[in-house]
């Protein structure tokens, strides 16, 4: 999409009187709406639909060796795949540096102990852990991407059932893992502390949240805030272009407050999901 | 050779509960999204398909450009969490690339791209869940997908699997289930109104006395799955063309 100059100062005036070209204020999103255990084989998905933007989270899990140096721990990646259906730039090879970047500021969000526990994934001291696979698949660009991600992998996250150990049987170097029949014997993923991320975008003299593309187009300068309760994660600026140390900080508490809200909206929301409401792509 | 499960059972039912000329399940939706210019998602028994269209539109790189026609372009890719092992890459293998190549015959047999010189058509699908028939699918979904971008074409395009069962049954669509245990799988993707085929692929070896039955039997189920998709792009009309008024007098 590009814009001509005209277009963009209707967008940089509507920024400046806080009345948006689709009638929100700076500090509002778009409608979201999210659906978990889409995907059946999966151990726990959503979907998360951001006006356009749509995304597919799927966790799987496996039996893995934890790494030397953090024999207490689990393992978890992040693996990003943007969909030539999204937008046919990413035909090829054409989304990779994209998927790169989300996978990365995903993994440093969550490195922290304090937002994603990994010692709950141990399951017998430097011998076997559990691996998490989050894989993210874009299917529809439409803006705001990081936020829209963020969103779908906390609440695949919650949704995740980790299957039960029954017993761990060990011969010499041999571990064998006896995993409880039941499929329904599993146990949740603690997500309270998952951190959530939000893109603060300069347009003119002020700062907005939820850009969509058109003013992704207009803007000097953004940052991802990824907010876990109501501690910084992570911040990255992403994107060309420079931002004062003054308007650093001030975006910055815009979005931890806005961060805030948004994960108490989340958290709320996905409580109340119950299993008989999902229609995934026949709705 | 007793030991080896048998694909149909004594009264003629398979592992899923079928009979030997039922289909899956088949559930579709035109116009999924918004940004491409078709889209279209399709579930065939646990198999489910996105396919998305953008086009017709300029050239992207100009040494391909034909004067007479227009070059469509396809791809194909698997989502990592489409399989049961999670796959490593999502395209790019050599699986994929072969699809993408047959998925491209099959829809130039049908797009009338002498309307289009100088220009191009991307079809993109995406397999969310691969549970035998991966083909197939992305057939019927490309087609669902070319109609919602109202591009023009002679006629569907249909694709179906078949298998032999017990050595002389020819059963339909096949799961993935059915694959794994063993049996030839024969594609065929056809024009099921005038009954030409585009496309048709065996694994494994059938002979030539059964081919014949075998292929009947799939082109029955590309006629089938004809009705289905007729079925639904009527329905995903009729809803575009309520909220425009124009079809207020369909009962």
């Amino acid at each position: 999409m590009s814009l001509c100059d005209a277009e963009k100062t209707f967008i940089l005036h509507g920024v400046a009187e806080n009345f948006r070209s689709d009638g929100r204020d700076r500090e509002g999103y778009r409608p979201i709406e999210i659906e978990t255990d889409i995907v059946q084989h999966a151990f726990g998905s959503a979907r998360l639909r951001l006006a356009n933007t749509d995304i597919l989270v799927a966790v799987k899990i496996e039996v893995d060796t934890p790494l030397p140096e953090r024999p207490f721990e689990g393992k978890i990646e992040f693996f990003v795949d943007c969909s030539a259906n999204a937008t046919p730039d990413f035909e090829g090879r054409g989304g990779e540096t994209l998927a790169i970047e989300l996978s990365n500021i995903l993994a440093s969000a969550y490195k922290s102990p304090k937002t994603f526990n990994l010692k709950k994934l141990c399951i017998l001291k430097g011998k076997k852990c559990w691996k998490l696979y989050v894989d993210i698949l874009i299917l529809e660009c439409g803006g705001n991407l990081f936020d829209a991600v963020s969103l779908a992998v906390k609440a695949a996250l919650f949704n995740t059932k980790v299957p039960l150990i029954k017993s761990v049987n060990i011969d010499g170097d041999n571990v064998e893992l006896d995993v409880s029949d039941n499929v329904f014997d599993c146990e949740r993923l603690d997500v309270t502390n998952a951190p959530v991320m939000v893109t603060v975008c300069k347009i003119g003299d002020n700062c907005v949240v939820d850009p969509n593309l058109a003013e992704e187009q207009c803007s000097v300068g953004s940052i991802v805030v990824a907010i876990s309760q109501e501690y910084f994660s992570t911040v990255t600026s992403i994107g060309i272009g420079s931002l004062h140390a003054q308007t650093l900080c001030s975006s910055l508490e815009l979005g931890q407050k806005v961060g805030i809200r948004l994960n108490e909206a989340l958290m709320d929301t996905l409580s109340h999901i119950t299993s008989d409401q999902d229609f995934g792509f026949l709705k | 050779m007793s030991r080896k499960k048998e694909l149909l059972s004594r009264v003629g039912l398979r592992l899923d509960g079928r009979r030997a000329d039922e289909l899956r399940r088949i559930r579709c939706k035109l116009g999924v999204f918004t940004q491409p210019d078709g889209s279209a998602y399709i579930e065939q028994g646990l198999t489910k398909v996105l396919a998305a269209v953008y086009g017709p539109h300029q050239v992207r790189s100009k040494q391909k450009a034909q004067h007479d026609t227009c070059i469509i372009n396809t791809q194909f890719s698997m989502a990592v969490f489409s399989t049961n092992e999670r796959k490593k890459r999502p395209r790019g293998d050599r699986k994929s690339t072969e699809l993408s190549m047959h998925l491209q015959q099959a829809l130039l047999a049908v797009i009338k791209t002498e309307l289009y010189p100088w220009s191009q058509i991307d079809v993109y699908v995406e397999v969310l869940h691969g549970d035998g028939g991966i083909y197939p699918a992305c057939v019927n979904a490309a087609t669902l997908a070319i109609i919602d971008a109202g591009i023009p074409i002679k006629e569907y395009v249909c694709a179906c699997t078949a298998s032999l069962g017990n050595n002389d049954i020819p059963m339909l669509d096949v799961s993935h289930q059915e694959e794994v245990i063993g049996g030839p799988t024969l594609t065929v993707a056809a024009l099921p109104m005038s009954g030409k085929i585009v496309l048709m692929e065996m694994s494994q070896r059938f002979h030539l006395d059964h081919l014949p039955k075998v292929l009947d039997k799939a082109l029955e189920g590309c006629k089938d799955i004809k009705a289905i998709l007729d079925e639904a792009v009527k329905n995903h009309v009729r809803e575009m063309g309520s909220s425009t008024g124009w079809a207020n007098t369909t009962s």
